[in-house]
């Protein structure tokens, strides 16, 4: 399996639930695309839960890291939910874990947009 | 009691499309030979991860995906290092000018991590230029207890 998508409606907070691989081709442009298509839709809160990402790579990574300078370029705030270890570990040591907000929980990451 | 396959050595060569397709076989192809040889799930990942990056490396930014480039693909396991090397027939790039992607200036540059993983996750790397062109990565794994 690739990646899979699926976005839900918190009050203003748009939620994506990603599952799968992220990694160049089709799952890191699937994630592109998708982040491109809310912040043109003026989607300003966007939580990203990788809970069921299974692998990660260099250009999901790039991807992770574009979106959040595409959103924030445009007004917007997007925030992480559930990193896998592996995802946390890969975040960590590229020094990227601090550059994002980082939750657990979904109640209090979808709180701390207000 | 080691694991007798670790003393046992295995040897893989493969001439690889300039397709993401070969991205994900040289990666299953290194860690099934990984895993005889008795390497546990994370260092499993790390291998996989790293051949996957240099892969990548080959094929999009040395082959640039042209059908009538090859990716040469090896991995040589004997009782003291898993090494693995993987050649491209493009232009080349100079290693030691390649930005630091830890630096404060590059972190939010969406891409340049690939080769500092391939670091992070390997003992050793060595990045050459090929005749009469093309790069080739070199990248080892110690067989022995750390």
């Amino acid at each position: 399996m690739s990646v899979k998508l699926n976005t839900r409606q918190v009050g203003d907070v748009s939620v994506v639930d990603v599952a799968g691989r992220i990694t160049l081709g089709e799952g890191s442009s699937a994630l592109r695309d998708a982040l491109r298509d809310m912040v043109t839709k003026n989607q300003k809160k966007i939580l990203l839960n990788l809970g069921d990402v299974s692998y990660i790579d260099s250009s999901g990574i790039g991807e992770l890291v574009s979106g959040f300078t595409t959103v924030t370029n445009s007004g917007g705030q997007l925030k992480l939910l559930n990193l896998t270890k592996r995802v946390k570990d890969l975040l960590q040591i590229t020094k990227l874990y601090t550059v994002f907000d980082v939750h657990e929980d979904e109640a209090g990451a979808i709180r701390s947009f207000a | 009691m080691r694991d007798p396959a670790r003393h046992e050595s295995e040897t893989v060569e493969r001439f690889l499309d300039s397709t993401l397709d070969s991205v994900d076989h040289a990666e299953e192809l290194a860690v099934a030979v990984a895993q005889r040889a008795g390497f546990d799930e994370e260092e499993l990942l790390k291998i996989g991860m790293a051949v996957r990056e240099s892969m990548v490396n080959a094929v999009v930014h040395g082959n640039r995906y042209n059908a009538n480039k090859r990716v040469r693909f090896s991995v040589v396991k004997n009782s003291e290092r898993f090494t693995i090397r993987i050649a491209d027939e493009g232009d080349g790039f100079d290693y030691e000018q390649l930005p630091d992607p830890l630096a404060q200036e590059n972190l939010l540059r969406g891409s340049g991590r690939g080769i500092f993983l391939i670091r992070s996750f390997m003992d050793e790397l060595e990045v050459r230029r090929l005749e009469p062109g093309g790069m080739e990565f070199i990248m080892v794994k110690y067989m022995g207890p750390k």
